[in-house]
């Protein structure tokens, strides 16, 4: 957002004038990153994960296409060159683990982005294309992270494959003829390796161009802040650089830190053996169980264990493990509390803690595996998830009655505001 | 309009997991938790194997890699492959060239030849990988190569299996999951997944190999010592990682130090307190 009181790119040198004048490249760096993006002066550390996420990116693609010049796509010789890659590669080590601890990480970072975004209402009017593009994003990160783990063609990636792609086959009349279609076989094969190849390596870069997508449409209304009041006045914003690039800046050392500490000193510690075990489709392994930032998905589709109505189980499994993601799409018209942040919002708040509490032990089921008691804990903690989202918010935003909200951003901040005294005063 | 929707939507998925959950609960009330044989007598504390590899500043004992190396060589290598390693590999466990390649000709490589193209048998180069171990017995020996890195709890549970073969199974398991009971060329080890594996104890007695540092070949020593050959094995780069971790963190943290003193200096006067 330009705000009347944002910063004018300037051209200091004459080499950057004539670039100016032709393709206004550093204007609009300047005006996505730099001193002319005003931002609200109270973000909390929650907003860095924005920034962090597309440093991950970075982190995903510079790692990934280098590895992939040395990964063989062929069932008879990836798991080979992933060990090749390991043992022969100048740093390959440091590139695989760097990568797959990478996925991990990026997971991390997002999921504390969404709870941002659920915490603070940053999903609401005018920023719901930011958070309709946030939930592509998300769809395609699920998408790239999955095909990424079948590469290896260890056992888990097998049988990932097995399982996930199985999963259309419950879709009545097409289901079968859809998911050979998708395999381009009867099981994973050699047509399926190749083709999650050749996806794992063009999704990344469909992911930036809705990155780009999503920035800009954050940059029409510009970014939101912990109380959700508007910006009104200058006093409200700082401009991006330098006060953002600073805080953006140290985050994303402390993040390098304990990134490097799981590729440096523990770079197994998210991954399943299995997956050192050669890819064997006459060998089923004991427990099927997806990387943990899959678990909590995974827990829901599991506890759907019985027929409904006309619905097979398998089916409304399915249908509730993508609906878990797909009812974010509509959570700007579920929610129509005015109110913005869950500091002013008492009730919704208690609600989001149990969600969060909720999604951890989703995540903890999704792990174990599928036998009682965690089939009964996984459907009640299931039905909290879809009442949250489906019943419990549309009726909250409707009855609640919301705590004052602070003046403006700057009052909030330093606990006055001239500009707020002086419409006292008149009035 | 949307609310209304979602609202039902959300009633038909509580309704659908209420049945799972109903039909589910009277199961459970007839069967009872489940009670596997895994879960009661599978031994998942796993023995305590102390390597010099572990920790941040874990580093190989080259010494006992070669001991490792010896009875991989004397014992394992007749049923399990280790395709994964090349010979020349073996020079950084201290062996020297000579040694390698010594070590690599006496392995016969069924390979092509360079002037006929025909596939011929010829000595092993240090070049090569260690060759397939074909196996002809019961069972289906993995390769060790990612042994380690494969199996939950790494070298120590490599450690308790191969220590860990027990004569008697518990009158007590037989009793409870009389379908456990060992069957024929089946040995009981509560290491193992599914308590009976296919692999006779393999180090059944002391001195199967006779260590050229002179160590005492005991069935302790060699279990060890094979159990931290098979770390290096599966990660052979982990001292070069270990070491460059240690100076890439100590580097992040002081320019992380760096980048929260600009940040202060940078906000010391906007925050306004």
């Amino acid at each position: 957002m330009s705000f009347p009181w944002s910063k004018q790119y300037t051209p200091s040198h004459p080499v950057m004038t004539w670039l100016d004048e032709k393709l206004p490249l550093p204007r609009l760096v300047y005006n996505a990153v730099g001193g002319g993006y005003e931002v609200p002066r109270n973000l909390n550390y929650f907003w860095n994960f924005g920034f962090l996420a597309g440093f991950c990116l970075v982190i995903q693609i510079v790692t990934g296409v280098i590895l992939a010049m040395h990964y063989g796509g062929d069932t008879s010789v990836a798991f080979n060159s992933t060990e090749h890659i390991m043992r022969d590669v100048n740093w390959g080590w440091m590139l695989r683990y760097g990568h797959a601890n990478g996925a991990a990480a990026f997971f991390a970072v997002i999921y504390l982005h969404i709870f941002r975004g659920f915490y603070y209402g940053s999903y609401k009017a005018p920023r719901e294309m930011i958070w309709l593009l946030g939930v592509v994003i998300f769809l395609l990160m699920m998408a790239t992270a999955f095909m990424g783990y079948v590469l290896p063609w260890g056992q888990m990636s097998y049988w990932a494959a097995q399982v996930i792609t199985g999963l259309f086959s419950s879709i009545p009349l097409v289901g079968d003829p859809l998911r050979e279609w998708l395999l381009g076989g009867f099981a994973p094969g050699n047509a399926t390796l190749n083709r999650f190849f050749s996806l794992h390596f063009l999704l990344p870069f469909v992911i930036l161009g809705v990155v780009i997508l999503h920035i800009w449409s954050l940059h029409i209304p510009g970014s939101s802040n912990p109380t959700g009041v508007e910006v009104k006045s200058e006093s409200d914003t700082v401009p991006f650089h330098p006060y953002y690039t600073a805080k953006d800046g140290w985050t994303v050392g402390l993040f390098m830190v304990i990134y490097s500490l799981f590729v440096f000193y523990m770079p197994n510690a998210l991954g399943h053996p299995d997956n050192y075990i050669p890819a064997n489709p006459m060998q089923t392994p004991a427990h099927i169980v997806p990387e943990w930032y899959f678990w909590p998905f995974y827990a829901i589709l599991r506890s759907f264990t019985q027929n409904f109505l006309i619905f097979d189980a398998k089916l409304l499994g399915v249908l509730a493990m993508f609906a878990a993601i797909l009812v974010w799409f509509f959570l700007p018209w579920l929610d129509k509390s005015p109110v913005r942040s869950a500091t002013y919002r008492p009730l919704y708040r208690k609600f989001f803690w149990l969600l969060v509490v909720d999604v951890l032990i989703l995540g903890y089921l999704g792990k174990a595996p599928a036998e009682q008691p965690y089939v009964l804990i996984s459907q009640l903690a299931t039905m909290y998830y879809f009442l949250h989202f489906l019943v419990i918010v549309p009726i909250v935003s409707s009855i609640e009655r919301p705590d004052p909200l602070p003046f403006s951003i700057t009052e909030s901040v330093l606990g006055s505001d001239g500009a707020a005294k002086l419409t006292t005063t008149k009035s | 309009m949307i609310r209304i929707i979602s609202i039902l939507t959300g009633l038909f998925f509580t309704a659908a997991l209420l049945w799972s959950l109903t039909l589910d609960t009277i199961q459970l009330s007839k069967d009872g938790l489940p009670h596997t044989v895994e879960k009661a007598y599978v031994n998942h504390h796993l023995k305590d194997l102390k390597l010099k590899s572990d920790g941040i500043f874990g580093k190989f004992d080259k010494a006992q890699l070669k001991r490792g190396f010896e009875v991989y060589q004397g014992v394992c290598a007749s049923c399990h492959s280790m395709g994964q390693v090349s010979y020349r590999s073996l020079a950084a466990l201290g062996y020297s060239e000579t040694e390698v390649k010594a070590i690599a000709a006496k392995a016969t490589v069924s390979a092509k030849d360079p002037l006929t193209g025909e596939i011929k048998d010829r000595p092993g180069q240090p070049s090569d990988k260690f060759p397939k171990v074909i196996y002809a017995g019961v069972g289906n020996p993995p390769d060790l190569s990612l042994i380690t890195k494969a199996r939950h709890g790494g070298a120590a549970y490599v450690y308790s299996l191969l220590t860990g073969y027990e004569a008697q199974q518990p009158a007590a398991l037989l009793k409870e999951f009389p379908d456990a009971k060992t069957g024929e060329n089946m040995h009981y080890n509560p290491y193992f997944a599914n308590l009976n594996i296919a692999m006779a104890p393999p180090l059944a007695s002391d001195d199967l190999v006779t260590y050229t540092d002179g160590t005492k070949a005991t069935k302790d020593q060699m279990a060890q010592d094979v159990a931290a050959f098979l770390v290096w094995t599966a990660e052979p780069e982990l001292e070069q990682r270990h070491q460059t971790g240690l100076w890439w963190v100590l580097f992040m943290l002081f320019a992380t130090v760096l980048g929260y003193m600009s940040y202060r200096n940078i906000w010391a006067e906007k925050k306004g307190h």
